[in-house]
């Protein structure tokens, strides 16, 4: 394409180089170096590594233009030379911002994506790099759940609760736009903070709904991997929003519990098990409270065909497996709790669970209820109707939601024949909590 | 959600060709997978026949967005490009501006290119002409019409405006709310 140069000052390529030349033959001696030169070679040299095949000087490398670009940078900005070494591996970005003005560091060993900004001269919210889509501003927590659900290329994952769209466009990224998210929320009003941060950061694999999640296998099942990034008390974010430390009682953290329960049942439910890459589902929650977090796997384990897997994360603290006068299932230790003080991020909990059967354990409830009320005789049959109209609709579900697989239908049928009879692993309980759970149901 | 009627698609594709001339061919024609235009509350969305196949199965009222929103019929079906498009439109543009770091800001916030702001043009822009609007480093910005052929913009005033504003990145802050 043919341009025509209006402006006489930048991308005269001749002159580049030319710069480039004297800078590095005479690489500043003793005396002070003239820092509007030194900020022009910077922008100049940045310039040629954007295209560095045709801008470049014959016979130069880039390494030696990126080991001036360094010395300068740190000679503009102060950076000792390891550290903006350090900086600059990671990927351009930093350099841009720090262009512009803003301090920052890497995130830590664990992310190679992640910037932490300290402070900055500029707003960074509105950067043109910023609304050009270079970057996204969240919580180092929430690249956690992302990390631990390691998205593979062209899967169908469905983010539950997906405001304002960070873990979404970090998924998208991860899998380098190819397959299918499914961004869902449950407010219309939180969407469109969604809907402006995907278009931004060029995420073009999504689509966004705002159902509820706990209709989720019945609008769209089948998915590959689920994150369930959970609505909660907030207790973990309380830097964030101080109003969480007055006016969050016990009833706020049970309501919150319960919603979460009949999320993650619907997490699961949405998730194929015969999935070859996935069949995962990684629960999160920025909360710290165990009804919200242990409980709540812990009862969906006990509900599900589920188990717990490492999250994949190298640090953080193992969550609980016993509370008070909680116990709790003892792979629970391969969760992870993260706190403020001890990792310098929001508090935070991350579970990654497998799903190994797509059949759905429902005779253990049924049974529970039976036994455990000792209700009358009508109610097995009450019990046992809409479990058949669910199983069916189970099947119904796995025979339009998949149709890659085709065996599921009768697998799953005779799966959960098979599952029926395993009141064992209820009589394996300790009566007092299954009181306590019956209580829970009925509410 | 429905496939474009023929006026629609015709809409749709003068507006396009006006910012990527035939390359629209490309958009259409992708040798990664079928894509297509799809029609949702009055927004056009850019999706490949895949996620299109994910969002078939949300309920109409459920859905809000899928893909890339390409822009908007207005009530009198007119077609208005969104600045989500830019993305589609920036790989593909026929005619582009660069304008210089101090302007750039300026155009964010939603004004017109002046000639003092305007650091480079393609050649042969005719006036009117949709274009790609580019900061120096080779970030879309935005998009707009050309106020001036290239040949009239060496002769203008540093005040007058080069570039009529249509759309910019900075619109994602700005009016997030109705971007879709």
């Amino acid at each position: 394409m043919v341009c025509t140069q209006y402006s006489h000052l930048s991308n005269a390529q001749g002159r580049v180089t030319l710069l480039f030349l004297d800078s590095l033959t005479a690489s500043l001696p003793a005396e002070p170096p003239d820092l509007h030169l030194v900020h022009q070679r910077i922008k100049d040299n940045v310039e040629v590594l954007q295209d560095f095949r045709v801008k470049r000087e014959a016979g130069r490398a880039r390494q030696e233009y990126l080991a001036l670009l360094r010395q300068d940078l740190a000679a503009y900005y102060s950076y000792s030379d390891f550290l903006l070494k350090k900086l600059m591996e990671l990927f351009p970005l930093p350099e841009a911002l720090i262009n512009r003005g803003v301090n920052l560091d890497p995130l830590g060993k664990w992310s190679k994506t992640g910037l932490v900004v300290y402070d900055s001269s500029v707003p960074i919210g509105a950067t043109p790099e910023y609304l050009a889509g270079h970057y996204m501003l969240q919580g180092a927590s929430s690249l956690l759940p992302v990390m631990a659900l390691a998205p593979q290329e062209n899967e169908r994952i469905l983010d539950m609760c997906c405001a304002p769209g960070g873990k979404t466009s970090y998924i998208a990224q991860l899998m380098k736009n190819t397959g299918v998210i499914l961004a869902n929320d449950s407010s219309a009003e939180r969407l469109r903070s969604v809907v402006g941060n995907l278009h931004r950061l060029g995420v073009t694999n999504a689509v966004l709904s705002h159902c509820d999640g706990r209709q989720f296998p019945k609008v769209l099942g089948g998915f590959d991997r689920v994150l369930l990034d959970a609505p909660c008390s907030g207790t973990g974010v309380i830097s964030k929003d101080p109003a969480v430390k007055t006016n969050k009682d016990e009833r706020d953290v049970l309501r919150c519990a319960h919603l979460q329960k009949e999320l993650i049942l619907s997490a699961i439910d949405s998730v194929n098990a015969a999935s070859e890459t996935g069949g995962y589902i990684v629960y999160c929650t920025c909360s710290i409270m165990v009804e919200e977090n242990e409980w709540v796997v812990d009862y969906a384990l006990k509900k599900r065909n589920v188990r717990l897997v490492p999250t994949g994360l190298d640090f953080g603290k193992e969550g609980f497996t016993r509370f008070k006068d909680r116990r709790f299932h003892p792979s629970l230790k391969s969760t992870r709790r993260f706190y403020p003080h001890t990792h310098n991020m929001d508090g935070f909990f991350i579970a990654k669970l497998k799903k190994f059967s797509n059949a759905i354990p429902k005779m253990q409830k049924d049974e529970e209820s039976t036994v455990e009320t000792a209700s009358p005789a009508s109610a097995p049959e009450v019990a046992a109707e809409p479990q058949l109209k669910r199983k069916k609709l189970e099947r119904l579900k796995v025979t339009t939601g998949q149709k890659k697989q085709q065996q599921p239908p009768s697998k799953g049928g005779s799966v959960q024949r098979h599952k029926r009879p395993s009141p064992r692993r209820l009589g394996a309980r300790p009566p007092a909590r299954k009181q306590h759970r019956v209580h829970r149901n009925r509410q | 959600m429905r496939p474009l009627t023929e006026e629609e698609t015709r809409a749709l594709f003068e507006k396009l060709a006006k910012y990527i001339g035939e390359n629209i061919q490309l958009l259409v024609d992708r040798p990664d997978g079928s894509y297509c235009f799809r029609l949702h509350k009055d927004r056009v969305y850019y999706v490949s026949e895949r996620i299109l196949k994910v969002a078939t199965s949300i309920p109409g009222d459920k859905l809000v967005a899928l893909g890339t929103c390409f822009g908007k019929f207005t009530k009198t079906q007119k077609f208005r490009l969104h600045v989500t498009a830019l993305d589609y439109l920036a790989p593909y543009a026929k005619y582009k501006v660069w304008v210089k770091p101090g302007a750039e800001q300026s155009f964010l916030y939603g004004n017109h290119v002046l000639k003092s702001g305007l650091g480079r043009i393609t050649e042969n822009t005719a006036q009117y002409q949709g274009v790609v609007v580019y900061s120096m480093a080779d970030v879309p910005l935005g998009f707009g019409v050309a106020a001036k052929s290239t040949q009239d913009c060496r002769k203008v005033d540093p005040m007058a405006i080069v570039v009529f504003h249509q759309a910019d990145v900075g619109e994602y802050v700005r009016h997030e709310e109705t971007l879709t």
